[in-house]
């Protein structure tokens, strides 16, 4: 069999615009076909419009859901990683602690954001917890892997060499561990905008500061529905732009000497 | 005749899924001598190596160094199979590690990571990292990384078995020249018979299931060795001699 010829860069860049264009087209065309009402499902140029006048209002709100999502990512990074080496130190830390980083993982953040929201006092606080925890786990399972996967034959010349356990920690296992930290860290970057805006579903109303996901709901209440789709496009920008940026940083950082960062030969 | 370094006496050893990889080998190797470790994959040389890089113990028996083993004074040089670098670290880095694990800091350690690299002929490719070299090239990083501590004893895992016949027969060359230059102490394992005549003085034959010494053989050939030996009579009655205590060793294992 006869495998497709890669596609070029810009036909790569093209083809999903092209085929993004096409559904917005049609969907704007069948709104208007159907004289949909508006409270139901406007069109993306009317969505495009609101998008256009809320925009600033909107960004502000954005903002607010973005600190958050960011501080927690800040917050994961260093507790993950934090953990990783601590578990990496001895068997018995890594099998007391990792259950309970599993349990983390797998409890519902709808369903323990209400506790956490009345346990904190402070909202932006008991939000970054929420969202925080969604981000956790990616990081601190990648590093742990990552910092066990050091090459053998690597590890029999650090022992020949006599290296101490912190020059191995450093030398040897952290830098094997960086691809898999980067892996992880792109998966939590989405997830703690996610957990953030969950969050904010959960807690409803933002104090002094609201963010995106209040104003989603808000606008849902109030039959704003181009408002609301409009703060959806914001959010999946922003998403996107976060996975975007963290992708880029990983190639940056792996791209003289990781596999997964070279180009392909042909 | 220069005194022991490296005495075993009946080492063995059993590996925790009941593969006995080594029974009890009886070894002395002396100061300054180069010693060839030869046989069919399978045989226990490579455990064998480690047991005396202190890398494993043995399950019976004793490997004993008449001095204490100092990997990081730079008595002990170690030169595995495979080139083993680390793929985030440039040549240079690479070449550093030992030092640096030795606490010695960059700026002290120039000089010699310059020296080894000019030694395997690496000194432009200091930059440059593991991906970006060929499989020989990869393979004289590693040497000269086993070279920078100074080492006056070198183990060697069969080095330069995944290179092209030039390359190898150049890198022999350097090792003897090395051998002779510095006064070292080296221990060579391989499955090649040419590669064992050439280079040592004393081949130990070894043979399977489990990993025993089956003979060793003085190489009567001159300290002098270079690319016109390699076609000359004495090397030639030398290899058949080896060789045919290779086959004898087979065939009495299959047996
Ligand atoms: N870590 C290990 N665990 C179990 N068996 C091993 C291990 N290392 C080597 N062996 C076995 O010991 C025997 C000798 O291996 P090795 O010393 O690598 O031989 P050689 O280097 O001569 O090819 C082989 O049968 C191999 O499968
Ligand atoms: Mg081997």
């Amino acid at each position: 069999m006869r495998e497709a010829p890669p596609l070029g860069r810009v036909s790569r860049l093209l083809a999903p615009l092209v085929f993004g264009l096409l559904v917005l087209a049609a969907w704007e065309m069948l709104v208007r076909a159907y004289a949909v009402p508006v409270y139901i499902l406007p069109g993306p140029l009317l969505i495009g419009q609101t998008l256009w006048t809320d925009g600033p209002s909107l960004l502000q709100s954005l903002w607010v859901t973005l600190r958050i999502a960011f501080a927690a990512l800040a917050v994961a990074i260093a507790l993950g990683l934090g953990l990783a080496i601590l578990m990496s130190r001895s068997r018995w830390i890594e099998a007391s602690l990792l259950p309970y980083a599993v349990v983390l993982q797998v409890t519902p953040i709808v369903a323990i954001a209400p506790l956490i929201i009345i346990w904190a006092d402070d909202v932006f606080l008991s939000l970054l917890i929420c969202a925080w925890i969604v981000a956790f786990f990616p990081i601190v399972s990648n590093t742990t892997l990552g910092l066990h996967s050091a090459d053998r034959g690597l590890q029999d010349l650090f022992r020949l060499y006599g290296a101490t356990g912190s020059q191995t920690l450093c030398f040897l296992q952290l830098p094997t561990a960086l691809p898999y930290f980067l892996a992880g860290l792109r998966i939590s970057g989405g997830l703690a905008l996610i957990g953030a805006v969950v969050a904010e579903f959960v807690a409803g109303t933002g104090g002094s500061e609201t963010g995106l996901a209040f104003r989603i709901l808000e606008a849902g209440y109030r039959l704003q529905i181009p408002r609301m789709f409009a703060a959806l496009v914001l959010l999946s920008l922003a998403g996107i732009a976060i996975y975007a940026a963290l992708d880029r940083l990983s190639h940056l950082i792996l791209r003289r000497w990781h596999e997964s960062a070279l180009p392909r030969e042909r | 005749m220069s005194p022991p370094l490296l005495t075993l006496t009946g080492t063995g050893k059993t590996f925790a899924n009941g593969v006995e990889a080594l029974a009890s080998i009886d070894l002395t190797v002396r100061q300054g001598e180069f010693v060839a470790l030869l046989g069919a994959s399978g045989c226990g040389k490579s455990t064998l190596l480690r047991i005396v890089a202190g890398l494993t113990e043995p399950t019976s028996g004793s490997a004993k160094w008449s001095r204490p083993l100092e990997t990081k004074s730079g008595r002990l040089g170690f030169v595995f199979q495979d080139p083993t670098l680390m793929p985030w670290a440039s040549v240079a880095d690479n070449v550093y590690l030992p030092l640096r694990l030795a606490g010695m800091n960059r700026a002290q350690a120039e000089p010699r990571i310059a020296e080894v690299l000019a030694a395997v002929d690496l000194t432009e490719f200091a930059a440059a990292f593991p991906r970006e070299l060929s499989g020989g090239m990869r393979m004289r990083v590693s040497i000269a990384r086993a070279l920078v501590t100074q080492p006056d004893i070198l183990l060697l895992d069969e080095p330069f078995a995944a290179l092209d016949e030039p390359t190898r027969f150049r890198l022999n060359e350097d090792l003897r020249k090395l051998w002779r230059a510095r006064g070292l102490t080296v221990i060579f394992v391989t499955h090649s018979v040419f590669e064992s005549v050439f280079l040592a003085q004393r081949v130990i034959v070894m043979k399977r299931r489990p990993g025993r010494i089956a003979s060793e053989i003085a190489i009567p050939l001159p300290d002098e060795r270079d690319a016109a030996l390699r076609t000359s009579a004495d090397f030639g009655a030398a290899c058949r001699a080896v060789s045919d205590t290779l086959a004898k060793a087979t065939e009495a294992e299959a047996a």
